[in-house]
């Protein structure tokens, strides 16, 4: 089993780095980008019998900071 | 005052600290990342600046749940003083020993300077060498310094008058200017600039000395 999880900085909290790139795709002539946010997704190979519920436990716990940190989690 | 200075892979500020301790005064031991458990009678727990785990996965996250951390936090909620000094603010806010978190610097750049950081508060005994609205050259030496913090945390902390240090010239875009706050009982200090790189004549600044002397001072029984 897999888990796919998506960590994004939450509305709201400047990202620099997304920022970065909107000025770039700007500057190379991609017209009518409004606004880039940057995230990181960390995909887990789970043994049998791990949940939803281990993962979520795991993204409050590490893998995101929920301060500044919104988080989504695909099981497959 | 005994004082512990936490190492964990990637810390490069733990001697300085250390030394900047020693120089006021302090009995210092070192301890290991993967010790569970901190020295008997320790005063102070130092979490110095560097690099924990290789600021892997968030600055600081992995070093929050590392065994030391647990007793750290023990430390903590039986009164103990804990001092955080740039990764190891981002510890202490990845702990949940502090509020809010450090972002990436506004501008992106890496910032290696020293900076004007104002005290706004002498009531504390990490502070209490200064006066409130003093002027201090620190040296800052960060990527991510940019602390964030919602509103109402915002508002919490200036009303209980937590902000230790802002800077007089916002570097990373911090809110409020941010540079340094109190734990609410005012035994924890987290600060992104590096007072142990301003100890020591040698260093071409001394304006960090009071805060080691201040410490030395409230921690060491006459």
């Amino acid at each position: 089993m897999k888990a796919r999880v998506h960590v994004m900085l939450k509305n709201g909290v400047l990202d620099p780095q997304g920022e970065a790139v909107r000025h770039a795709l700007g500057a190379m002539g991609f017209d009518g980008v409004e606004g880039v946010r940057q995230g990181k997704v960390i995909e887990l190979d789970l043994a049998e019998g791990a949940t939803e519920a281990d993962v979520t436990e795991m993204c409050e716990r590490l893998l995101a900071n929920t301060v500044i940190e919104s988080y989504t989690v695909e099981m497959s | 005052m005994r004082a512990a200075v936490v190492v964990f892979p990637g810390s490069n500020c733990d001697r300085d600290l250390a030394v900047a301790f020693e120089q006021s005064g302090a009995d210092v031991t070192m301890v290991w990342h993967k010790d569970s458990a901190l020295p008997e009678g320790i005063d102070i727990v130092g979490i110095p600046g560097g690099f924990s785990y290789g600021d892997y996965l968030r600055c600081g996250a992995i070093a929050a749940n590392s065994p030391i951390c647990k007793s750290v936090a023990d430390h903590a909620a039986r009164g103990g003083y804990v001092m955080g000094i740039c990764n190891g603010f981002q510890v202490l806010t990845e702990t949940g020993l502090l509020p809010g978190a450090l972002l990436r610097n506004a501008g992106l750049k890496y910032i290696c300077k020293t900076v004007g950081l104002r005290v706004e508060t002498s009531a504390s005994d990490f502070t209490q060498g200064y006066n409130a609205g003093d002027v201090i050259d620190i040296p800052i030496a960060h990527h991510d310094g940019n602390y964030f913090a919602d509103a109402d945390t915002i508002k919490r902390l200036k009303d209980e008058d937590r902000i230790a240090f802002t800077y007089t010239d916002n570097p990373n875009g911090a809110q409020a200017d941010i540079a340094g706050i109190l734990s609410e009982n005012r035994r924890v200090l987290g600060m992104m600039p590096h007072p142990e790189r301003a100890a020591d004549a040698g260093h071409g600044g001394t304006d960090g000395q009071a805060l080691f002397r201040a410490l030395a001072g409230a921690l060491t029984e006459a």
